[in-house]
């Protein structure tokens, strides 16, 4: 177990390495920084200092090793547009991104269940088809389209819902929230909604096989066999046994709608990490750039080395194939 | 004994379209989808004006509502003006294109680069194959969103640029793929008998196992080319993807975003459901292409 740890451990630090030495070189390369934050009419000996004083007159080598103990140090620079330190900017982005995707999670999650388990359940009726019909188009449908939709609709034809922002947030354990006013939430339910869509598709699949799965069982049978209600099997003996995969997907997917509230929040104007990362390559703002890329590489490396240990404490299998190798 | 006539044996190729014309579903896919690559190829044919010809262009149309006539009287704006009098109806046909396009040569582009380095893997073995499966492993561990997002932030925009992105992100499906298809293939007798002869080991990869391996790539590439197409859309909504003199239907929903809130629907509504069309047609076929190349289900 322990070699297992170490090896995977050290596969994650090479990932890093390699995506650190490729964000940082490649950015590099995208364009000069200086010349969008010094006016027109500026002195060359003006560039000259503004070069100097952001580091960009060293060479590259220099840069990427400066780099690399400044971000070993927590230090990932400073935004060329806002003047403050980088990850400090990403990390106060943080909460609106963790709650647009905590909150389509949730909705995912209490749409799609009890979705997939009538689909499950009445998979010949119209509803059981309808309902899988529907989940096509989740698969189908671009993220980006539905959010145009939904503003379309919501926001310009009915004028219900607000289009953009994130609604008013207080301050709970000193991470900023909006969910818990009205207006907040009004804020919050279109990109979410948005955000959930392609996860609800996912969970409805895995909830009707696996509630497919479960009724041929010998333990649904029994139960049957017991006289127990329809109500009582299915809320208790196939939810209870479903629910394992539906919680792993559900945990294993977070990231991935972390990565995809990059669309959503630039559609919604949502003022998340997602949103500041595309206006950041838009401003050439190469500092921010990198911390997002950083943090994001970082955070999935942790999710799967997290899984991956995971697998391996509870399927003593994982572990002996790697072992066999 | 009984005696076979040969001619009353069904070729593959007829046994193939038989299943999967008996799915009506999957056959009004394939229909949708021929007319629109059909629109696609024809597009200079099929529009009334050239939207990128600025001569045909009138800023006096700018932003008409479906259905109206030039301001000459010469052009019927069957969906609608952008905002420089483009037609939207001819903005989508040639966009299509271009999204069609990139799709499909990503698509292929990442199926041949993604085939040999499996069917490398399956062959080779040991190291080597652990090698790329790892790398493989690695990178499927990433959604294919933020890949191509890091890969363009980092090398910047243009129409060579997004395809190699959606081919570095789709190349590791059809590695997989290939390489468990392969991995079965390999302990058969054909291959051992290859191998008897001497033939050279790309002789054997490309004309033996290659050809016994290439029903799971199909169905990879079929839905690949719906994600790609979906990818390339959302990229080139961000900003990240086209650039505006390859206008393709992701920048055209991205240019009419900013009219949505007037209540000018139109520029972004058109193109979006073009995009939806064309990548759910490509689903349903895809979707009967397994299920038809599937042996496990075949009876």
């Amino acid at each position: 177990m322990l070699t297992f740890i170490l090896r995977r451990m050290s596969e994650s630090l090479f990932v890093l390495l390699v995506m650190s030495l490729l964000v940082f070189a490649g950015v590099y390369a995208i364009g000069n920084p200086v010349d969008l934050l010094i006016s027109p009419d500026a002195t060359p000996q003006d560039i000259e200092q503004v070069t100097k004083s952001l580091g960009l007159d060293k060479p590259l080598w220099t840069q990427y090793f400066y780099f690399l103990t400044q971000v070993l140090r927590g230090d990932l620079g400073h935004s060329f547009m806002f003047g403050t330190p980088a990850i400090e900017l990403l990390l106060s982005k943080m909460p609106a991104t963790m709650e647009l995707a905590v909150a389509a999670m949730f909705i995912a999650s209490v749409l799609g269940i009890p979705l997939g388990l009538i689909a499950g359940l009445k998979a010949d009726s119209w509803i059981g088809k309808t309902i899988m019909t529907v989940s096509i188009f989740g698969f189908s449908l671009p993220t980006f389209w539905v959010g145009l939709v939904l503003i379309m609709f919501f926001s310009v034809e009915l004028g219900w819902l607000p289009s953009s922002g994130r609604g008013p947030s207080s301050i709970v354990f000193g991470i900023p929230i909006s969910f818990l006013s009205w207006e907040g939430l009004r804020h919050l339910f279109l990109p979410a909604l948005n955000l959930a869509l392609f996860k609800l598709a996912l969970i409805i699949r895995l909830t009707r096989a696996g509630t497919q799965e479960a009724l041929m069982q010998d333990y649904v049978k029994f139960a049957r066999a017991k006289g127990l209600s329809q109500t009582r099997i299915i809320g208790v003996h196939v939810l209870k046994n479903i629910m394992i995969p539906i919680v792993t997907v559900i945990g294993l997917e977070f990231g991935s709608v972390i990565a995809f509230s990059i669309v959503t929040e630039s559609i919604f104007a949502w003022p998340g990490m997602g949103k500041l990362l595309i206006d950041s390559i838009n401003n050439l703002d190469r500092p921010v750039i990198v911390a997002y890329l950083c943090l994001i590489v970082v955070f999935f490396v942790f999710i799967n080395l997290i899984v991956d240990l995971t697998y391996a404490l509870l399927d003593p299998r994982v572990r002996l194939g790697e072992s066999a190798k | 004994m009984k005696h076979i006539n040969l001619n009353e044996i069904e070729s593959p190729s007829k046994r193939l379209w038989r299943t999967f014309s008996a799915d009506w579903t999957a056959m009004f896919g394939l229909f949708v989808l021929s007319v629109l690559v059909l629109l696609a190829i024809f597009a200079p044919l099929v529009v009334p004006q050239n939207p990128y010809d600025l001569a045909q262009l009138n800023i006096l149309d700018g932003r008409l509502t479906p259905g109206s006539s030039s301001f000459d009287e010469k052009v019927f704006y069957l969906l609608g003006t952008d905002d420089q009098g483009r037609d939207i109806y001819s903005a989508i046909i040639y966009g299509m294109r271009i999204s069609l396009g990139v799709g499909l040569i990503s698509t292929v582009g990442a199926l041949i680069v993604g085939a040999t380095l499996g069917l490398s893997a399956a062959y080779m073995g040991k190291r080597i194959d652990s090698l790329i499966m790892r790398i493989v492993d690695i990178q499927l561990s990433f959604p294919a969103i933020l890949i191509a997002l890091i890969l363009l932030a980092v090398f910047g925009q243009g129409l060579g640029k997004i395809i190699i992105a959606l081919m570095t992100v789709q190349w590791a499906y059809y590695a997989r793929t290939v390489r468990s298809t392969a991995l079965v293939e390999m302990g058969k007798e054909y291959i051992e008998a290859a191998r008897c002869l001497g033939l050279g080991h790309s002789r054997i990869i490309f004309n033996h196992l290659l050809p016994n391996c290439i029903a799971p790539l199909i169905v990879v590439a079929a839905m690949q080319i719906a994600a790609a197409i979906a990818l390339e859309a959302t990229l080139s909504f961000l900003g990240l993807g086209l650039p505006i003199t390859e206008p393709s239907l992701g920048l055209l929903i991205s240019n009419g975003y900013s009219y949505l809130m007037s209540g000018k629907y139109w520029i972004s509504f058109y193109p979006g459901l073009a995009l939806l069309v064309m990548i759910v047609s490509i689903n349903l076929v895809a979707d009967r292409l397994r299920d038809t190349l599937n042996p496990r289900l075949q009876k």
